[in-house]
C-alpha cells in the first residue's frame, strides 16, 4: 500500500489521438513487465527439449562446420587469410544468429500474444522488447563457445573485443528497430510473417558471414563495398570481425551501417507507436 | 461534490465492416488485388459495402470513489468493448474518459498464464502482467496461495492442474490486486460455487471495507443486485438507464420482451376436441404480455377454453414444470368459477405468488378435466417463461439445483 498511497494520482485522460505524455513513464513503470515476460520466454525456450540450452551450442556449430566446408573449402574464401577461418566465420555467425532469431521472434511477437494484447494495458513496445532478450541470451552461449574455439586454434584476440558488447547493442539495435517494423505490420497484414524467413533465408549470402568484407573490395570495388554496407548487418559483422580477429574497419561502410540502423530504429519506433492504440482492434 | 473518478464524455467506437472480407485481418495480397482491380475497372462491380458499427454511441456517465457499479445489457449491447475502453486496450472513436486513480482490469482470469510454467512462477508472470510489483506479489505471495488453495502444487505446471485449482489460482491472484478502480468483466462464470461464492465475498470486501470502486460486468442479476449499489443498462451500445441496481435490475427484465408468448390451438382442435384451451398467455401484473420476470413479480397466466360438453364436475387444472418438465406444483378450479364472454368463450385468470417460484425457467401444464380424471384437453410446454433472480439470497448459485421453490424458513436456535 505505502508504494500507491505515496505516488500522487494523477489525472488520466483517454482520448482518441491522444499522444500520451506518460507513456514513457508507463514503460518505465512496467519495467518488471519487461523483465518478466523475458524470464518467462527464456524458462519456457528449453521446457520440453530433451538436450534443453544444447540446442544453443550445437546449432552455431554445426554451422560453422558446414560454412567452413562450404565457403572456405569449396568456395576458396579461406585464401590469404592469417586468422584462422573457422574463427573469422564464427566472429560472423554469431551477430547474424542473434539477428536472425531477434528478427524472426520479434516479428511474431505481437501475434504470438494476443491474448495479452486483448485483455490487459500496458505500453505494447514491451513485447517484443522482451523477446529479443532470448536471443541475447543465446548470443552469450554462443560466444562461450567461439571462446573454446579459439582454445583449440590458439588464437589470442585483439585488446578491442572488451568493445564486443558495444557492436552487440548495434545488433540489438537493428533487430528491435525492424522487428517493431514487421511485427507492427503484421497485426495489420499477415503477409509478413512469410517477409521474415525470406529475409534470413537470403540475407545470409548478401552479409558478409561466410567471408570477409574485404573480398567484395578485392573482388570488385571500394565502392560497391560502400553500397553493400546499405545492408546494416554488414557494418555490424565488420565490428565483431574487428573485435575477435582484428580486422581492420571500413570506416565509410561502418558509419553507413550505422546510419540505416537509426534510420530503421526511428521507422520501427514511430510506425510502431503510430499503429499501437489499434493493435487491439486489428489483432 | 468530489470529483467523479471517472468521467466518460460522448464516448464512441465504431468498428468499420467491409463485407466484402469477413477476416478480421487483412492480407497485403488482398488489398494489392483489390487496389489493382480497382485500377482497372473492376472494382464498382464488387462495390466494397463498408459498413460503420456503433459499438458505443455517445455514452456518458460519472463514477464517484467507493460506488460499485454494475453494466447489464444483452450480448452485442457494448459491455465488452467500454470495459476495453476504460482498460484503455482500445482507444475510443470520439469522446473522452478522465480517470482519477490506480486502474486494474480483470477481464480474463488468468491472462498471460503459461501451462508450462509451475504455478508459483504463473504467480509471478500473471501479477506482472496485472500490474503487480515484484515486491507487492512477494509480501502477498503466500496470501494468494491460501486463498487458492494450491499449495501442494505450487511447483507442478500449470497444464497439469486441474481446471478448477487453474482458476482458483487465477482468481486468486486477481483478487489480490489493490487499485482504486477495479474493472472486472464476467469472470466468475467459470469455477464451482463454492469459490465464486468466496470470490464475491472477497470483491466485496474490497469494495464495501475499503472503499474502492468497482464496475462489473455480469449476466447474473442475482450477484449484480447483491454486488452493486447502481448499475448501467446498455442497449445497443447507449446507456438506457443509469440508476440504482434493484430500478436497473427491473428495466432490463422488461426490456424487449419478446410479447409472442401466447398459446393458440392447431386449426383442427374445434374438430377433434369437445372443451379445449383458445388462448392462453403469459402477462404481468398490468395486464401486458411478458415473458420475463424478477423474482418479485407474480406471474398472470391469461386464458380462454371453449367448451361444447359442460357438466358440473369439470376442472382447470394449470401446472408449471420446470426445464426438465419436472412439475413444480399444480393449481386446480372448478369450472362453475368461470364466466362466459361474448362468443361462448370462457375467460380466466390465475395469478401465480411472487417470491416463492426459484429464478430460472419455466413452462406452464394446462387442462380442462373431470374431477374423475377424463382429460377433454391438455397442452404442455406452453408460455416459456423465465424468472430473473434480482438479489436472493441464493443468487450466487444460479446455474446449481438448490430446488425450484424459495421459502422463508424460521429458524432457532
Amino acid at each position: 500500500m505505502t508504494e500507491q498511497s505515496n505516488t500522487v494520482q494523477a489525472e488520466l485522460i483517454i482520448e482518441p489521438g491522444r499522444t500520451e505524455k506518460n507513456y514513457w513513464n508507463d514503460l518505465w513503470r512496467f519495467r518488471e513487465l519487461f523483465i518478466i515476460l523475458s524470464w518467462k520466454d527464456i524458462k519456457v525456450r528449453y521446457k520440453q527439449t530433451v538436450i534443453g540450452a544444447a540446442w544453443g551450442v550445437i546449432r552455431p556449430l554445426l554451422t560453422m562446420v558446414i560454412f567452413t566446408f562450404v565457403f572456405g573449402r569449396l568456395g576458396n574464401l579461406d585464401k590469404g587469410s592469417t586468422i584462422p577461418y573457422p574463427i573469422l566465420v564464427f566472429a560472423g555467425l554469431l551477430p547474424w544468429q542473434f539477428f536472425a532469431s531477434a528478427l524472426s521472434d520479434s516479428s511474431n511477437s505481437l501475434v504470438t500474444n494476443t491474448n495479452l494484447i486483448t485483455k490487459v494495458y500496458f505500453p505494447r513496445l514491451i513485447i517484443p522488447a522482451s523477446s529479443i532478450i532470448v536471443s541475447l541470451v543465446d548470443l552469450g552461449i554462443s560466444f562461450l563457445l567461439l571462446v573454446v574455439v579459439m582454445f583449440i586454434f590458439k588464437f589470442v584476440p585483439p585488446i578491442q573485443i572488451l568493445l564486443l558488447p558495444l557492436f552487440t547493442i548495434m545488433a540489438f539495435l537493428i533487430s528491435f528497430g525492424a522487428g517493431l517494423y514487421i511485427t507492427a505490420l503484421n497485426v495489420k497484414y499477415r503477409d509478413f510473417r512469410y517477409v521474415v524467413p525470406f529475409i534470413v533465408q537470403l540475407g545470409i549470402y548478401v552479409t558478409p558471414v561466410g567471408y570477409s568484407s574485404a573480398i567484395i573490395a578485392q573482388k570488385y570495388s571500394e565502392k560497391i563495398r560502400f553500397w553493400f554496407s546499405l545492408n546494416p548487418m554488414v557494418g555490424v559483422i565488420d565490428g565483431f570481425r574487428w573485435c575477435i580477429t582484428g580486422e581492420p574497419i571500413y570506416m565509410p561502410g561502418f558509419l553507413l551501417s550505422s546510419v540505416v540502423i537509426l534510420l530503421f530504429l526511428w521507422l520501427g519506433i514511430t510506425y510502431f507507436r503510430s499503429t499501437e492504440k489499434s493493435f487491439a482492434d486489428n489483432i | 461534490m468530489p470529483l467523479p473518478v471517472i468521467k466518460a464524455e460522448n464516448l464512441s467506437k465504431n468498428f468499420v465492416i467491409a463485407h466484402e472480407a469477413p477476416e478480421r485481418y487483412q492480407s497485403l495480397r488482398d488489398v494489392i488485388a483489390k487496389k489493382a482491380g480497382n485500377l482497372l475497372g473492376q472494382g464498382k462491380k464488387k462495390s466494397t459495402t463498408k459498413e460503420e458499427f456503433f459499438a458505443l454511441k455517445d455514452v456518458s456517465f460519472d463514477i464517484h470513489a467507493g460506488d460499485r457499479v454494475g453494466i447489464i445489457g444483452r450480448n452485442g449491447a457494448g459491455k465488452s468493448t467500454l470495459l476495453k475502453l476504460l482498460s484503455r486496450i482500445m482507444e475510443p472513436s470520439s469522446g473522452r474518459i478522465t480517470m482519477r486513480g490506480r486502474v486494474a482490469s480483470l477481464l480474463e482470469v488468468g491472462t498471460g498464464f503459461h501451462p508450462e510454467l509451475t504455478g508459483r512462477e504463473n504467480i509471478f508472470l500473471n501479477g506482472a502482467i496485472l500490474g503487480m510489483s515484484r515486491n507487492e506479489i512477494r509480501r502477498k505471495f503466500d496470501e494468494i496461495v491460501d486463498f487458492a488453495e494450491v499449495e501442494k502444487f505450487l511447483d507442478t505446471p500449470v497444464k497439469r492442474y486441474s481446471s478448477g485449482m487453474y482458476v482458483r489460482l487465477a482468481f486468486a491472484v486477481a483478487a489480490h490486486l489493490e487499485p482504486e478502480i477495479l474493472i472486472v468483466d464476467e469472470v466468475l462464470a467459470v469455477g464451482d460455487a463454492q469459490f465464486q461464492k468466496k470470490c464475491l465475498g472477497k470483491m466485496e470486501d474490497v469494495s464495501k471495507n475499503e472503499g474502492r470502486t468497482v464496475l462489473f460486468v455480469s449476466h447474473n442479476m442475482g450477484v449484480i443486485a447483491q454486488l452493486c449499489q447502481k448499475a448501467i443498462l446498455l442497449k445497443q451500445g447507449q446507456v438506457v438507464s443509469y440508476d440504482s441496481a434493484f430500478n436497473v435490475i427491473n428495466s432490463y427484465i422488461a426490456m424487449d420482451q419478446a410479447g409472442t408468448n401466447v398459446y393458440l390451438p392447431s386449426d383442427d382442435t374445434a374438430r377433434r376436441k369437445e372443451n379445449f384451451f383458445t388462448r392462453i398467455a403469459s402477462e404481468n401484473e398490468k395486464g401486458e404480455g411478458a415473458t420475463d420476470y424478477s423474482f418479485d413479480d407474480g406471474i398472470v397466466l391469461d386464458f380462454r377454453f371453449s367448451l361444447k360438453v359442460r357438466t358440473s364436475n369439470l376442472q382447470i387444472g394449470i401446472g408449471i414444470n420446470d426445464k426438465l418438465q419436472n412439475r413444480i406444483f399444480t393449481v386446480l378450479k372448478p369450472i362453475d368459477f368461470f364466466r362466459q364472454n361474448g362468443s361462448n368463450e370462457y375467460v380466466g385468470k390465475v395469478k401465480l405468488p411472487a417470491r416463492i417460484i426459484a429464478p430460472n425457467i419455466y413452462s406452464f401444464a394446462c387442462a380442462i378435466w373431470t374431477r374423475e380424471g377424463h382429460v377433454y384437453d391438455y397442452v404442455d410446454n406452453v408460455c416459456p417463461v423465465k424468472i430473473h433472480d434480482n438479489g436472493t439470497n441464493l443468487a450466487l448459485y444460479e446455474g446449481i439445483d438448490y430446488g425450484s421453490v424459495i421459502v422463508d424458513a424460521e429458524w432457532f436456535s
